[in-house]
């Protein structure tokens, strides 16, 4: 089953580096709705593997990662709690 | 000052210093000459390769000198594709490999063969089963496993992979390096590589072992030295000291590493009672004895080396921000666990539960601190 919901929020940590990124996510992610998804766009290579390793370390959930056109990811996480 | 970086590179033993001294003096002519000077180093050569040769579970003409670790992995790779052509231009691999085995499948692909890389789990082990369905495809000259892996620890099931190698009929090059020294040789490679630098042995000295009966072909121009399987004038001095290492730390091994294999579990113990928002990585049983790896959520793994530098512990990281590529370890990539905020530690011969226990006693003030700065709540 494909899940295509539209982000309720997005943090833009392109040009930054890992942990700014997590540090970005961990601390907006409670800003949204339970839920509802944060899109984390970043270009830093450790992201793409970093936000799915915090969200199994947190309990959230990563919904997917989708390239965009300018380089780096769109990483999709869905609040749980 | 505590140097936990065995990993990297084993503090020279004693044994080997001595024996590296006396050698230099005794050991220096060339080899393979006719004379007095040349048959004491040839002698020298031929003891060092037979004590090497024991430790490792090979015969001594199985057992070739190399210039590195890295360098082993090259020509054990490449010669044996190169020496099994007809069989077919198939390499398998894990994904948490060294980069030297790694580099190696990049350039057997560039010269028209292919590669498949195993993935592994969380833990970082790869999945006999998975294994086994690689090798079995037609055409596989090759398959690579480490005995442990050198970032996370982990072991990998080498005795199994073999035997599924052997049922197919191909070969398995097993790169010993982190293991060599501390744990016994698992059965069934066909080519076994090492490093003696790893194991309290000078740097400047691998171990290609290639086992009888396996087709292998030097893909490099013909040299007579060691067996025509690496070029060049061999360090009689240096590997006669890497074998009274190799010699001395497997001698000491069934004692000192379970000695510091319990340091290890210590530490896997206390971190995540000490250190909040941290994951402990790798397999915590099936691991080798010395090796220890963490990630610290929200902190960057460059600034946490510097402090812990400042603080006198000697530490490794696999986190992007401390790699020359700016890009994280491939290992942590692979297992898909936290690559930021990551250390490695790995305890070399006659570390103390002193310095464990001292370094357990700052880390969680220098984690809290860094993510104070950082601005994490």
């Amino acid at each position: 089953m494909t899940e295509v919901t539209t982000p309720a929020l997005t943090i833009d940590a392109l040009g930054k580096k890992c942990p700014i990124p997590i540090i970005m996510l961990a601390e907006q992610i409670n800003y949204v709705p339970l839920n509802s998804v944060v899109a984390v766009l970043a270009d830093d290579p450790a992201a793409y593997t970093d936000v799915p390793a915090w969200c199994r370390l947190k309990s959230h959930r990563h919904v997917g990662s989708y390239e965009l056109p300018g380089g780096g990811w769109a990483i999709h996480v869905r609040r749980n709690y | 000052m505590a140097y936990f970086d065995a990993a990297s590179t084993e503090p020279l033993h004693p044994r080997a210093r001595e024996a590296l001294l006396e050698a230099v003096d005794v050991g220096w002519a060339d080899p393979a000459r006719p004379y007095t000077q040349s048959r004491r180093a040839h002698l020298l050569l031929e003891q060092a390769r037979s004590e090497v040769a024991e430790v490792l579970g090979a015969r001594p003409d199985e057992v070739s000198f190399t210039s590195s670790g890295t360098q082993a992995v090259h020509l054990g790779a490449l010669g044996t594709l190169h020496g099994r052509r007809r069989a077919g231009r198939h390499l398998v691999t894990g994904a948490v490999e060294h980069s030297s085995v790694l580099h190696a499948a990049q350039l057997h692909e560039r010269d028209g063969g292919t590669v498949e890389t195993v993935g592994v789990s969380l833990t970082g082990r790869v999945d006999p089963a998975a294994f086994e369905a690689a090798v079995a495809r037609e055409g596989t000259a090759l398959a690579c496993l480490q005995s442990a892996n050198h970032e996370v620890g982990t072991v990998q099931p080498v005795a199994e992979v073999a035997e599924a190698c052997r049922r197919h009929g191909v070969p398995l090059l097993v790169d010993a390096a982190q293991t060599a020294g501390r744990l016994p040789v698992p059965a069934g490679w066909s080519v076994l590589t090492a490093s003696a630098h790893k194991w309290g042995g000078p740097a400047g000295v691998g171990v290609l072992a290639v086992r009888k009966g396996t087709r292998f072909r030097s893909f490099l121009p013909e040299d007579e030295r060691e067996r025509r399987r690496v070029p060049g004038f061999e360090n009689v001095p240096a590997i006669v000291a890497a074998a009274a290492a190799l010699r001395a730390m497997a001698e000491e091994a069934p004692e000192e590493q379970r000695r510091l294999s319990e340091l290890v579990g210590r530490i896997r113990e206390t971190i995540p009672k000490v250190v909040p928002d941290v994951e402990v990585i790798g397999e915590p049983v099936e691991r080798a004895p010395h090796i220890v790896t963490f990630s610290c959520l929200y902190v960057d793994g460059e600034v946490l080396l510097g402090e812990l530098d400042r603080a006198g512990f000697a530490v490794s990281s696999g986190s992007s921000c401390t790699a020359s590529t700016l890009r994280p370890s491939h290992v942590l990539e692979a297992m898909g666990v936290l690559t930021h905020g990551n250390v490695r530690i790995s305890l070399p011969r006659g570390a103390t539960a002193d310095e464990v226990d001292r370094f357990l006693a700052v880390l969680p003030e220098l984690v809290r601190r860094i993510r104070h700065d950082a601005g994490v709540a």
